[in-house]
């Protein structure tokens, strides 16, 4: 495509800063960047802050796992160690999961995957960053100004009447933060259903928009129900209007039932984007159309529609009848049936396919086996039985984190590797990122599958010691080393990242040769993604099975992949230049 | 928005109304109907979780609810309903006026809904006045007229004005934004900007928004007024 031909002369240009525009060359000043309507921009500025706030929650993390590698503790006290689970959870939550992926990679790739100049709310969209910032603010502005001590979950009557700390501030942030996601969702659906591009039909669209569509459902039919129901709480702290005050008669029961119908949805809003970036990750390094397309695709529906059915089986233990339990714990079972459509179909795509293991590759194939473990222990929880011995232990503290981390972070590491390029105009160094994929599955293995052991024991989740079980020391430890050997794997790749910003080689249009709209612009693209609006002809995924044969075998015997050559040539011609 | 448009040269027209993503009017416009939609689905899930408290609790408490609704003025509460009402009517003939492009017809319209929504905060701050006024606001010192609770049990009584307080809050709430709201389309209106002279459906968007506000108060009404005995 656009890749730099070797011709000497051609090259001592390109090594001299470029003069195309693009995105990001197109201005420089600082109220461009905080006035742009640009969903590209826009997915920077998300892509900063929430880093941040990743940082600021992995910290919390890191002084969890400290505290509890004795059986006393030994840094926190317990009421501190309840402020810092809680941030965790909140910062973690509501500024990192339920953001990443939809509104970095979602609003960077969403217009350019169905060829449109941008979202349809450009403006709205810019207002959703701002409503992030200021919700994050409050949230921050409560933790540093004495902390919150609810956890993330806000039960009441705790979080209404006794909790002395920051509730009212955190939440006023959520609240705030949660128009953000709103807004974020009007527009992924708006975008989907009117933005598409000549002959961009719904079945020829990559599975990454099917699943942000998806998402924008659960988006708009949970989030506000979270937000009145959070904000019932603000009312009833600051305004005394007892609604859920047991003491009065209210139903604190309700509150959970309320607040788990967006909070269960909202582990969708977390896991569909990385399905989309998984199918896309498994498609283009496996050069192979995804097995089974459609049912990828309906899969992502069923499971935004089945998503909002099954909230009850956070309450088994919450005084719920046991009909309810029975209802909730079946139709549990059925979310899980779309779920390992997927997990199949991704294994079925590997079947015969030209397997390229590069970063992205190696992350998408960690994901589908580290998502098969948090979804199976899934079922354990999901059932009446087992349920009631694992519930509130490190067992479900495990279980969620291979779905959110094994799964949502990985996919989002991965799919900010595959589209890094596209991004900045810049290639990561490949050999440093391959090893650093495989060091976050081991240090993510290392930090959670002790979990499931002694949680299975019976150690407590929330709990800041357990001197009446020593014996569980040991996995309390090797759960603290692993995670430190996963914090250094968020570290090397945020420095080796930023450092290919400046040093990085430059990357041609499709530096994958990956299928898909978003490859036929250039890296980074313009301003307005694309030249000429497209007219989408073929049929999404396309790969012709011969010729990546073909080419694969030729690649192999000159032993430098040819999608690579073209890039590892500039590169080279570069390095003689300084 | 004519300079985001001139920002932008694709040489897809230029309709100064149009934003420089669409491709046409026709688009644009799509997407602003499509939006305001999901905007409200998202509204309805909003109130929707509210309904649900009530009806929670209605169930649980219906006599002492029935008493304690006795207290609101159902006078007040009807006058309101038919002010909304009326305000729904004349924003519908907004609209109207806006397919026809008659600017006076328009802005007579809007501002005829203007003075019914100010008339709604003016009989909710008069109803309000009086339930302060006879302790009925849930706190500490609710219930000390008890003459005014009519012999619903205190506790039961206090959850009901918190969801009548909380509930009509929020919708007067509503009801402020889409004051502005239509203040704002009024002044685009008097300055003849492209945006709403040139088409009707930025002036239908606020119209939809407005109905939504009234159909919230349709359900707010016979729930919160006009309760049979149980």
């Amino acid at each position: 495509m656009s890749a730099i031909p070797a011709d000497p002369n051609v090259t001592a240009v390109s090594a001299t800063p470029r003069t195309e525009t693009n995105y990001l060359n197109a201005d420089w000043s600082i109220k461009s960047w905080l006035l742009t309507g640009d969903h590209k921009r826009i997915a920077i500025l998300y892509l900063v802050s929430v880093s941040f706030f990743f940082f600021l929650g992995s910290i919390a993390a890191g002084l969890i796992r400290y505290e509890l590698t004795a059986p006393a503790g030994f840094i926190l006290e317990s009421e501190t160690y309840n402020k810092v689970f809680s941030a965790h959870g909140i910062i973690m939550v509501f500024l990192f999961l339920i953001v990443a992926i939809p509104a970095i990679l979602g609003n960077f790739l969403l217009p350019l995957m169905i060829g449109a100049r941008d979202m349809a709310f450009p403006r709205l969209n810019l207002l959703s960053w701002y409503l992030f910032m200021i919700g994050g603010a409050c949230i921050m502005g409560g933790m540093i100004n004495g902390g919150v001590d609810s956890g993330w979950t806000f039960y009441v009557p705790y979080s209404s009447m006794y909790a002395n700390s920051n509730v009212t501030m955190v939440l006023t942030g959520i609240f705030i933060a949660g128009f953000s996601s709103i807004t974020t969702g009007i527009n992924f659906i708006v975008t989907t259903h009117k933005m598409r591009a000549p002959g961009m039909t719904w079945f020829r669209l990559p599975l990454m928009v099917w699943a942000l569509y998806a998402t924008g459902v659960v988006i708009i039919l949970g989030t506000p129900v979270v937000a009145v129901t959070l904000l019932c709480i603000i009312f009833e702290r600051v305004f005394h209007l007892p609604i859920f005050s047991a003491e009065l008669g209210g139903d604190p029961v309700l509150f959970q039932h309320l607040f788990w119908f967006y909070s269960h949805p909202a582990v969708y809003i977390m896991i569909l984007p990385a399905f989309g970036v998984q199918s896309e990750l498994i498609a283009n390094f496996a050069r192979k159309r995804v097995f089974g397309y459609h049912l990828i695709a309906f899969s992502s529906l069923a499971i935004a529609g089945l998503g909002f059915l099954v909230w009850g089986h956070h309450m088994f233990i919450s005084s719920e009848s046991m009909y309810q339990g029975v209802v909730f714990s079946l139709i549990s079972f059925l979310v899980a049936i779309p779920s390992a459509i997927k997990v199949f179909n991704w294994t079925a795509t590997l079947y015969k396919g030209n397997i390229r293991l590069q970063t992205p590759m190696i992350y998408a194939l960690g994901f589908i086996g580290l998502f098969t473990i948090g979804g199976l222990t899934g079922l354990f929880l999901g059932c009446l039985g087992t349920d009631v011995h694992l519930t509130n232990t490190y067992f479900i503290v495990a279980h969620f984190h291979y779905v959110m981390v094994g799964g949502a972070v990985t996919a989002f590491l991965g799919g900010l590797h595959y589209w890094w390029p596209k991004m900045t105009g810049r290639l990561y160094p490949e050999s440093i990122a391959k090893w650093n994929a495989v060091l976050v599955f081991i240090g993510f293995n290392l930090t959670f599958f002790p979990q499931f052991i002694v949680g299975f024991m019976g150690m407590p989740r929330r709990y800041h010691y357990y001197y009446f079980a020593p014996e569980f020391q040991p996995y309390h430890i090797m759960s603290t080393l692993g995670s430190s050997v996963l914090a250094l794997s968020f570290i090397i790749p945020g420095l080796y990242l930023t450092r290919s910003l400046s040093k990085g080689a430059k990357a041609s249009a499709n530096p994958w040769g990956a299928h898909g709209l978003e490859w036929e612009t250039s890296s980074p693209p313009p301003t307005s993604n694309f030249d000429q609006i497209p007219v989408v002809l073929d049929e999404v995924y396309d790969f012709d099975p011969v010729t990546e044969h073909e080419q694969d075998k030729a690649a192999q015997a000159l032993e430098v992949p040819s999608y690579l050559s073209n890039e590892a040539k500039s590169a080279e011609s570069e390095k003689e230049k300084r | 928005m004519a300079a985001i448009a001139s920002d932008h040269g694709h040489g897809h027209g230029h309709d100064e109304a149009l934003h420089h993503q669409f491709e046409n009017m026709e688009q644009q416009n799509d997407s602003y109907i499509v939006g305001m939609w999901t905007f409200l689905v998202t509204e309805v899930m909003f109130f929707g979780a509210l309904f649900l408290i009530y009806t929670l609790y209605r169930s649980m408490y219906q006599m002492d609810w029935y008493l304690a609704h006795e207290a609101l003025n159902v006078q007040m509460g009807m006058v309101n309903t038919f002010v909304l009402l009326f305000s729904s009517f004349t924003v519908a003939m907004a609209v109207r006026y806006a397919q026809l492009q008659k600017k006076w017809g328009v802005l007579s319209m809007l501002a005829i809904t203007q003075v019914c929504a100010g008339a709604f905060m003016v009989v909710k701050y008069f109803e309000y006045q009086e339930k302060f006024g006879h302790h009925l606001y849930p706190g500490p010192g609710f219930g000390s007229h008890p003459e005014y609770l009519h012999g619903a049990t205190p506790n039961f009584a206090q959850l009901y004005f918190g969801l009548y307080f909380g509930m009509t809050g929020l919708h007067g709430l509503h009801v402020l934004v889409g004051m502005i709201v239509i203040g704002y389309l009024m002044a685009k209106w008097w300055r003849n900007s492209p945006m709403v002279t040139k088409d009707y459906i930025p002036t239908e968007l606020v119209g939809l928004y407005w109905h939504f506000v009234d159909l919230v108060w349709i359900f707010l009404f016979p729930l919160m007024y006009l309760m049979p005995k149980p």
